[in-house]
């Protein structure tokens, strides 16, 4: 498990990292989303153990980070921002000095190197020099290195960063499986989809700040606003004398849709379909208006930068 | 024991088989080790042809070792781009942070990339130098001994690890290849320098000062490889240095720490002069040893080459006489020996201290504070040979200025060794830009609060009232 409080990174007189306090749970996936350079490589580089926090503290896998460094690095799996790989070496050269770094036993280097050499799709490669890899191989190649000694806690940087799309599915799914085999999972991903799909938490990471941080219903309802429904009309039709429930408000897009924004929609949703046919209301479909964690981020960001985000 | 070095066997085994993959370094190993010695040979039959006929054999005997020291010099510039390949361009290649993620201590790592950086080329040179003996001894040159051999040896052993561990403390301060390579003539430049001085004691001849130097070498190569291990830090490697001079951070930095807090002269004098001071208490009481042992060494020699080189002088004034009469000390005659001369002359032998002292972790430094004392000791010991006792002239013709003369000098030499030692030790959290702007700082605050009114005060007591007791007991 992975639990910070107010860990903090001063360079100098700039601060990377401000108060990061998050708690990720065995089983869990925790998505940090941000710029360039809005900390979260110096979050990750501290949970590692790899950088001192200049304030607060962080336990990963029951270890201080400033004091068990060793045993911090060696519960933790982590995929860089850069591959980091040995371009002069083969994938089961490089995969078994990993394993003899993280101090593995000769079989258990050869089974692991194999077993992730084919899971990645690699096996055909696996005597082939690294520097003659393409990315999309460096990178799942990057990910078996992360995972050959079977850490507890994973840090990835863009894991699936570089993929073809049927590459990336095979190391969410990776992601996923690991998830469910009760690991901390801490991601660092621009790519907001994959975080949707993976994360049960997502912090928003700005300039060394967490900005908001919760489940992704949680931080769609706190940037967003509560849901909206929509109703899809089969031909025009206006809405007067039309009595809404409590609390919600409505607004029409054009002559054959309307929406809806509610806020405790299980309560209300019913109410309101029964409203609109009482208002004689040609309904043709009432469903949710996705609102994606895209969508979130990018007001969030606006609203930090202090712009405006329409969504 | 065993079980701590297995990483760096590790290690050391992965970089060994990256370098023997790597033709960049390969290619000119191979040349310098194979093609070298002949082209050596060629020359030093050539340069020997050429002296022969003039019967100048002390060159002669010495050419060939000299080119041993070349041979085996040549392999080792190699390391240089090893180390730096190894350190820095894993850095940039992004390839030592998921070594550094890894449960290994810093210091094995560390080891494990030096042994490889030391050793490949090490190899080379050693294979290079049995090449051209190989050479030598079927050509019908003379043989250098096997002692001068062993030195030879043990001196292409030390460049190796002087210029590796060099490059390792230069790679840890940068962030890309080319700022490395840049800084790396800070390494090779010195080398060669001191490659430069060995030639000349071989040519010299004299196997007891190489031993000397040798020795020197070593400790130098040995204080590298412990500011390496102390600098060689996850934090350093991967905070947020980058290779851009920021003036402005070292200037605060530097402020910050020589005014410690301090709001006023007199605040700071108590605060952050007295601070440094306490700082400074040991390696100002080594010092004085060191000026003891200097003094002494001087007073030793002096005595033990006297009654040979002052035979045909019978009294102090003849050697006065004597010394006058030298062309180049007539112009140091006219030069008016006044308070402003002797403190400039005090100031610029502290700040030359330091500066020595800077680049060299203190050695120079120190060696520029043992000649101070050496200095003293001989003219002591000068004196006493012409019967003039050297506590009474040490009393009446040192002491009075040198009460405040010699505490400056030594809280000078003081504060270059604090700063040596800082560099080499491993300090958390903090960077070695750090550290050395903090040393810098405390030199600034000794040099400016204490040095500078000592210089003074005996600057005015060594012209106005040292020679008038000196008159007065000396009767000169």
């Amino acid at each position: 498990m992975i639990e910070t409080n107010d860990l903090s990174k001063q360079f100098h007189d700039f601060w990377a990292v401000e108060g990061v306090t998050i708690n990720v749970q065995p089983g869990q996936i925790l998505a940090f989303l941000g710029q360039n350079g809005a900390g979260k490589t110096t979050t990750v580089r501290m949970l590692t153990a790899l950088l001192e926090p200049t304030r607060g503290w962080a336990r990963v896998a029951g270890y201080d980070v400033s004091t068990h460094g060793n045993e911090v690095r060696a519960s933790v799996g982590v995929l860089t921002e850069q591959h980091g790989l040995y371009v002069r070496m083969n994938a089961l050269e490089y995969l078994d000095f990993f394993g003899q770094v993280y101090s593995l036993s000769p079989q258990a280097r050869k089974a692991r190197s194999e077993y992730l050499l084919d899971y990645f799709g690699l096996s055909y490669a696996a005597k082939r020099r690294i520097g003659e890899y393409s990315k999309g191989m460096r990178q799942k190649l990057a990910l078996a290195r992360a995972l050959i000694h079977e850490p507890p806690v994973l840090l990835l940087d863009e894991p699936t960063s570089a993929m073809d799309p049927e590459s990336a599915r095979l190391v969410r799914d990776e992601i996923a499986r690991l998830k469910s085999s009760q690991r901390s999972i801490v991601i660092c991903t621009h790519n907001l989809a994959e975080a949707e799909a993976l994360a049960d938490t997502v912090a928003i990471i700005y300039r060394g700040r967490i900005l908001m941080q919760g489940s992704l219903d949680e931080l769609k309802d706190n940037i967003l606003g509560s849901a909206e429904y929509e109703a899809q009309l089969a031909e025009a039709w206006t809405p007067n004398g039309l009595t809404l429930p409590e609390g919600v408000t409505m607004r029409q897009l054009d002559g054959t849709r309307l929406r809806f924004q509610v806020k405790q929609p299980r309560e209300v949703n019913p109410q309101l379909v029964h409203a609109l046919s009482a208002g004689h209301a040609p309904v043709v479909a009432f469903q949710e208006v996705p609102r994606t964690l895209e969508q979130a981020y990018l007001k969030a960001m606006a609203e930090a930068q202090g712009g405006t985000y329409v969504v | 024991m065993l079980s701590n070095l297995k990483p760096v066997w590790i290690v050391a085994q992965r970089e060994l088989r990256d370098q023997l993959r790597d033709w960049r370094v390969l290619f000119p190993l191979a040349v310098l080790t194979t093609a070298f010695p002949f082209l050596m040979m060629v020359m030093a039959r050539g340069v020997i042809d050429f002296i022969n006929q003039y019967g100048a054999d002390l060159v002669i005997d010495a050419l060939v070792p000299f080119s041993v020291l070349l041979i085996g010099f040549f392999p080792n510039t190699i390391s240089l781009v090893v180390a730096l390949e190894t350190f820095v361009g894993e850095k940039e290649r992004g390839t030592i942070e998921p070594l550094l993620s890894s449960p290994m201590k810093d210091w094995q790592i560390y080891l494990g990339k030096l042994v490889v950086g030391v050793l490949t080329p090490l190899i080379a040179s050693f294979l290079a130098i049995a090449v051209y003996l190989v050479l030598v001894s079927r050509l019908d040159l003379t043989m250098p001994s096997a002692g001068l051999v062993a030195q030879l040896i043990i001196l292409t052993t030390g460049h190796a690890i002087l210029m590796v561990s060099g490059a390792i403390v230069i790679s840890v301060q940068s962030t890309s290849v080319k700022a490395a390579n840049l800084l790396a003539s800070f390494i090779i430049i010195p080398v060669a320098f001191l490659v430069q001085g060995e030639s000349v004691l071989l040519f010299w001849g004299n196997g007891r000062i190489l031993w000397v130097a040798l020795v020197g070498v070593m400790v130098l190569a040995s204080l590298f490889v412990r500011m390496g291990i102390a600098h060689f830090q996850r934090e350093y490697l991967l905070g947020r240095e980058i290779d851009t001079l920021n003036i402005r951070w070292m200037w605060v930095t530097f402020w910050r720490s020589f005014l410690d807090g301090a709001h006023s002269i007199g605040e700071w004098y108590r605060i952050a002069v007295a601070t440094t001071l306490r700082r400074l208490a040991l390696p100002t009481l080594i010092m004085v040893l060191v000026f003891l042992a200097g003094g002494w060494l001087g007073y030793d020699q002096v005595t033990l080459n006297a009654p040979n080189a002052l035979k045909d002088v019978s009294s102090l004034a003849e050697l006065r006489e004597n010394v006058a009469s030298i062309p180049s000390a007539n112009g140091l005659g006219e030069v008016q020996i006044s308070a402003p001369f002797i403190f400039m002359n005090n100031i610029r032998a502290t700040a030359l201290m330091f500066l020595f002292g800077m680049l060299t972790f203190g050695v120079l430094g120190i060696l520029v504070y043992l000649l101070n004392a050496g200095l003293i000791g001989g003219v002591l010991s000068l004196f006493a040979y012409f019967g003039v006792s050297p506590w009474v002239l040490f009393s009446t013709g040192i002491l009075p200025h040198g009460l405040f003369e010699l505490p400056a000098l030594m809280l000078s030499g003081a504060a270059v060794l604090h700063m040596a030692v800082a560099l080499v030790t491993p300090q958390t959290g903090r960077s070695m830009g750090e550290v050395f702007i903090d040393q810098v700082a405390d030199w600034a605050k000794v040099f400016l609060g204490v040095i500078i009114p000592l210089l003074l005060v005996a600057s005015l007591i060594e012209t106005y009232v040292t020679p008038v007791i000196l008159k007065g007991v000396l009767h000169w």
